[in-house]
């Protein structure tokens, strides 16, 4: 912390500097930065929801979400996910102990889960595509295609950018900077799986219930 | 095209030879002249031995006065640029009557008010409201860089992708003909096929990711960077707008981002976004780019308010009027600016209910505008004001701001509204308010830092001649299209039938003209200051007997900015210093804590540009290799955890001590 | 000093005065009320706008340096001056938003017309007057691809670039467009409102005074957009009548072949009028499936309402017949698709013809 070496004892001449330099505060600002991303990643969201809101009826004469949607499989896809958000959570508790080996464990097994849940999902496009029922088919399917293709994008880049810590970790052990960035990436996974909670909602149970 | 053998298609993708357009003789001389000054400058920086220098120095600096300098380079540069389109409308304009087509067809004058739009807004305003944020506001809070130094780096670079994308349309195909803000479904696939579109989207999709990453830097820097005793309430007040601006960057660019992503997705894989058919809706596209677009306005102008307040209450030797409703009024448009999207399309046919929301909300913004209007008049009231170079912006903005307040009000009363709507009196409003508000303000803050950033003022004559110029030119250019719009005379035309408009248009064209001169005598300034910097030097460091702590520090200041973090009591932190007879240390220096250059930003800016270009002409090959190489580099960088250095305490104390020298002969 | 720049200005003024500035003297009410209110909200601010200019002027000028007037540079807070820089801006946007609020639902191009002009307001039959209502004439505007096609579904006739209508008589525009966005605009008669593919817009207006006027585009839509301007006229006694009859005389005819050719890309066509126009043509413009293969917007949206068409609606798709890029000057694209007429017990051979009649 900062501490002043003259007292402002004569009111007349207050202390206007610090004579010991200050502690470096960067990891505040990145974790600050870094939510201020999420948030502005959040609103690149709320426009793809909003899309979806505006038309996610427009079928074209078309399939609709109740035609084409697997509850079964999706409903597999969200456990996935879910499983690797409490498996990431495990690991920055182990981060927190400090053990290493049990850090790298549980993000393996979260890439595992991260990586099941890509594959579901492009098996689901896959298959939809297949049919016939491709993003130019309707606005329906255009928005469905690019709210769930944005955020299995983003999983994607999360799994690639936990390959690259869990490769920095065992290089350089749990030091301070890779603590920070396993903070940001669980910070990123859980806010992928929170609107993967709002995708599965709004797009899945809503076009299939509804 | 279809004479081109299918290895072309493969390897250039739908670049054709014929896309270069040799048979325009207006391009090919704006070519022959870029490329002639890009060689001569080439030739002169080699010959200088200057490209490590630059390198070095400049290009990857984490330093954020470099960086903030270089984005005002950049701004004036495109201003050039930019500036060079208007001229060109304005001489179409002025002379496409009846028989005479002018000189430039549709295909020609469309491509030039979409490029002039988008420069201006995205690749002048942006980087010069941006570039003073980045010099200034470290230096008012007391801190030694910006939150995250590096990504300062990369934000400038990619915003530099943006502006190579839109310059190499012009040599390379084409830009887009659609307008700036490429309203589907004209903007679609099926309505502007070609690279012009193409472009567009790129271009401010590369720009757009810089801008985002700037915002979040400079709010971290603002929040958690502020010297000790620097609570809210004692920022100084352009820290505030640019706080203001910068949570409405980061707030309302991702918006943009996305937008123009579901557009880009509608022209290269055929989604239905915004088509005519298979349920698609282009009144979609209208709302969501507007609610990026307003507050987008505000981004500009919030930090030019930042500006005058600090010109106001300095050269009225003052503190400034009304701080803290200055601080609210600034809140309070932050906040509105989310809520007036829509009067940017009255006539689209919402109710009535809808519209008069709209409009109503537009109108309360400008009370808080109104109050801070009030604070600069009452700042001046009982000061003792110098006319020097910045308060002369500061007076001629706040009588021409106040014109396009009023006609903005106009527009915002929705009946009013479906007469103005897209007529040249609304394009006379908006650059009421962007040159007599923004470009004002950039020219204002220019004047006012510039002796801060270089260690000498700018030379006063050819300064106040070049406000001159501009002032007087922007009234002659822009008060006959407040005439013409209230003559029925509609945005965007090319050519005209009823020959008792062109006398306006002549009127307009002349006043373009006073601007250009403007201009020149600007860096004719430039030019003239740094050939008798000795004469204009200054050894203070404070030359305006400024208020605010970047006086406080040595011009230009240390890399470091400061030798010891100050620590703050008021908000008008260097008057106080003054007057309460601060005392310079020096001595008990300590090694500085900075961080190190890196050319990681301007090597991911330049793959992800390529990749651009090559989605742009459908190289597919080349826009996954460089998409990949944005990635490998990224990680690569993260790699490097060798990014900060200490400068020694002797260092410290040899800069010190040339300043106390500088002081002792001042 | 600062203030010479706007004598500079006022002869600028004075010729706005001229009739030139048709937005300053319209011929129809609609378009005069929005002045009289664009008037009034500039009279309102300039009640505060010029006594900050002339303060503005007036401070700079009294506490320049030279001046040596009173200086106080701790003097920063006034709380009775506060309450007043913020109040009297509020008080004038209370009174500007009540008058927006009214004028705006007053203005509404979706009201049908109250009065002819401010002297003569239409009677209505709830008011016990004997006068019957005086039904507006119904034009169909479509914004085709550098002109303006203008449907009379009363008459049965269409005109190309050229709309006419008798003095003093509501109208009643129905607005749509074939490509892109535009935007109908006779500023002598009232403002404008947005042409939208797919989408229809009203506008309600009503001319008082006979002429020529200009009408066009003002929202840009492509290469042609300079061109595409069209006369509107006001006729007195029997010339709308007559106007009508020549056209109709002349009998060419506008049905769906006709039009498919008609919206092909062209600039500064010629008026010219059509006197057998296909009833339905409007609709089926604004449904988007003048070509038969098409299947027509609103059968899409009922479909949709219901669900959709299940994975069997898959395949309704086909290419579009004529490449949009190609019209437009372009290179080639690959085709764009859009759903088929699917044949209805009503419909068996798939026209896609409306079953319903054009509201």
């Amino acid at each position: 912390m900062t501490t002043a070496t003259a007292q402002q004892d004569k009111a007349d001449v207050p202390v206007f500097h610090l004579t010991e330099d200050e502690h470096e505060h960067s990891g505040g600002s990145t974790m600050l930065g870094f939510w201020m991303y999420l948030m502005s990643d959040c609103l690149v969201f709320a426009v793809l929801f909003a899309t979806y809101g505006v038309l996610g009826r427009s079928y074209a004469a078309g399939p609709s979400g109740a035609d084409l949607f697997d509850l079964k499989l999706v409903a597999v896809n969200t456990t996935m996910l879910l499983f690797s958000s409490i498996t990431y959570g495990f690991a920055m508790l182990a981060m927190d102990k400090g053990r290493q080996a049990a850090v790298q464990g549980w993000l393996l097994v979260t890439g595992l889960f991260g990586l099941a849940f890509i594959g579901i999902e492009l098996y689901e496009f896959h298959h939809m595509i297949l049919e016939g029922a491709t993003p130019m088919r309707s606005a329906f399917l255009s928005s469905f295609f690019t709210l769930v293709g944005t955020h299995g994008l983003h999983v994607t880049f999360g799994l690639i950018w936990l390959t690259v810590l869990m490769v920095q970790v065992s290089q350089r052990g749990l030091i301070e900077a890779n603590r920070r960035r396993l903070m940001c990436l669980s910070m990123f996974w859980h806010f992928l799986d929170v609107v993967w909670i709002g995708v599965f909602t709004f797009v899945y149970l809503m076009g299939v219930l509804k | 095209m279809n004479s081109y053998p299918d290895w072309w298609k493969l390897v250039f993708g739908r670049f054709t030879l014929e896309a270069i357009p040799y048979h325009e003789p207006i391009l090919l001389a704006t070519f022959a002249a870029v490329a002639i000054g890009g060689l001569a400058l080439i030739a002169v920086i080699t010959r200088m031995k200057a490209w490590g220098y630059l390198w070095n120095e400049w290009f990857t600096s984490v330093d954020h006065k470099k960086i903030g300098i270089m984005y005002m380079v950049l701004g004036v540069v495109m201003l050039l640029r930019g500036f060079a389109d208007a001229l060109m409308m304005r001489g179409q304009q002025a002379i496409a009557f009846g028989a005479n087509e002018g000189y430039l067809p549709p295909h020609h004058y469309d491509q030039i008010f979409t490029a002039h739009g988008v420069i201006m807004i995205f690749f002048v305003a942006m980087p010069l409201v941006t570039g003073l944020m980045n010099y200034v506001v470290p230096l008012q809070i007391g801190a030694r860089d910006v939150a995250f130094p590096f990504l300062n780096n990369f934000s400038f670079w990619m915003t530099v992708g943006g502006v190579v994308l839109v310059m190499a349309s012009l040599f390379v195909g084409e830009f887009a003909k659609v307008g700036w803000l490429a309203y589907p479904p004209l903007s679609g696939a099926a309505y502007s096929p070609g690279v012009g579109m193409d472009y567009y989207l790129w271009a401010l999709q590369i720009a757009g990711v810089g801008t985002t990453l700037s915002g979040i830097n400079l709010i971290a820097t603002i929040v958690k960077m502020r010297a000790p005793g620097m609570d809210m309430m004692k920022m100084p007040v352009f820290t505030w707008t640019a706080l203001c601006t910068n949570v409405l960057i980061v707030a309302s660019f991702p918006v943009l981002a996305g937008t123009l992503a579901l557009l880009t997705l509608d022209r290269y894989v055929g989604t239905n976004f915004f088509t005519n058919d298979l349920g698609g809706n282009p009144m979609m596209y209208v709302n969501l780019i507007w609610i990026w677009g307003h507050p987008e306005v505000y981004i500009l102008i919030l930090p030019c308010f930042g500006i005058y307040s600090e010109i106001a209450s300095t050269f009225a030797g003052k503190r400034l009027f009304g701080y803290t409703s200055m601080v609210y009024a600034t809140v309070v448009i932050t906040i509105l600016s989310y809520l007036v999207w829509l009067h940017h399309f009255f006539t689209m046919g919402s109710g009535a209910s809808v519209n008069s929301f709209f409009g109503i909300t537009t109108m309360i913004i400008s009370i808080p505008t109104g109050a801070k209007i009030f604070n600069w008049l009452f700042t001046m009231y009982r000061g003792r004001i110098r006319f020097e170079l910045p308060m002369m912006w500061l007076i001629a903005f706040m009588l021409t701001f106040v014109i396009g307040g009023m006609t903005g009000v106009m527009l915002a009363v929705p009946p009013a509204d479906f007469i103005l709507h897209n007529s040249l009196f609304l394009i006379a409003h908006f650059h009421n308010v962007i040159i007599g508000g923004v470009v004002f303000g950039a020219f204002a803050g220019i004047t006012y830092w510039f002796p801060k950033a270089f260690g000498f003022k700018l030379d006063p004559f050819w300064g106040k001649l070049s406000f001159w110029f501009w002032v007087i030119g922007f009234y002659v250019a822009f008060m006959p299209l407040y005439v013409l719009g209230l003559m029925g005379v509609t945005r965007r035309l090319n050519h005209f039938e009823d020959p008792s408009l062109q006398i306006w248009f002549v009127i307009a064209a002349f006043g373009a003209v006073l601007i250009a001169l403007g201009i020149l005598c600007f860096l004719i300034q430039i030019a003239v200051s740094i050939q008798h910097r000795d004469r204009l030097r200054d050894v203070t460091g404070d030359p305006w007997d400024g208020r605010t702590l970047e006086w406080s520090t040595s011009s230009p200041p240390p890399a470091y900015n400061f030798a010891f973090t100050p620590v703050i009591h008021d908000h008008d932190t260097w008057a106080d210093m003054k007057k309460r007879g601060y005392q310079r240390p020096l001595d008990g220096f300590r090694p500085i804590h900075m961080p190190k250059n890196t050319g990681a930003g301007l090597i991911i800016s330049a793959f992800a540009t390529i990749c651009g270009f090559a989605l742009v002409w459908y190289v597919w090959w080349l826009a996954a290799l460089s998409f990949a190489a944005v990635i490998v580099m990224a990680i690569a960088h993260t790699f490097n955890y060798d990014r900060d250095f200490h400068i020694p305490a002797e260092t410290v104390l040899r800069e010190e001590d040339l300043r106390t020298e500088q002081l002792a002969r001042a | 000093m600062k203030n010479r720049r706007f004598l500079a200005l006022l002869p600028l003024l004075s010729l706005l005065g001229g009739c030139q500035a048709v937005l300053l003297s319209p011929s129809g009410d609609v378009a005069l009320q929005q002045r009289n209110l664009m008037l009034i909200s500039t009279a309102l601010m300039l009640t505060i706008i010029i006594p900050v200019m002339a303060l503005t002027v007036f401070f700079a000028w009294r506490y320049r340096a030279s001046a040596k007037a009173d200086y106080d540079p701790d003097w920063n807070h006034s709380l009775p001056l506060e309450v007043v820089i913020w109040a009297v801006p509020l008080l004038i946007i209370v009174i500007l938003g009540a008058l927006t609020w009214m004028g705006t639902h007053l203005l509404d191009p979706y009201r049908p017309l109250n009065r002819i002009s401010a002297a003569t307001p239409i009677t209505t039959a709830q008011a016990g007057s004997t006068q019957a209502r005086k039904e507006p004439l119904v034009i169909q505007v479509v914004a085709l691809d550098w002109k303006w096609l203008f449907l009379y579904p009363q008459q049965g006739i269409a005109s190309v670039n050229e709309v006419v209508a008798p003095v003093n008589q509501p109208i009643e525009f129905r607005i749509t467009a074939s490509s892109v966005m535009n935007s109908l605009f006779i500023p002598a008669l009232a403002g404008q409102i947005y042409a939208m593919p797919g989408m229809q817009t009203k506008l309600n207006a009503v001319i008082n005074h006979p002429g020529d006027f200009e009408g066009f585009s003002a929202n840009y839509s492509g290469e042609g957009f300079s061109g595409m301007r069209f006369r509107f006229r006001g006729l007195e006694g029997n010339g709308f009548e007559d106007w009508v009859k020549a056209a109709r005389d002349k009998g060419d005819k506008l049905g769906r072949e006709e039009y498919l050719v008609l919206e092909r890309p062209s600039e500064r066509e010629p008026a010219r009028q059509f006197g057998n126009v296909a009833p339905n043509l409007f609709d089926l413009i604004l449904n988007m499936c003048v070509d038969r293969a098409k299947m027509c917007m609103r059968d899409m949206m009922a479909m949709d309402a219901k669900g959709g068409g299940g994975k069997e609606g898959i395949s309704t798709v086909m290419a579009l017949e004529y490449d949009k890029s190609v019209r437009r000057g372009g290179a080639p694209m690959p085709p764009r698709p859009f759903v088929t007429a699917i044949c209805t017990p009503a419909d068996v051979y798939g026209k896609g013809e409306i079953a319903r009649a054009s509201n």
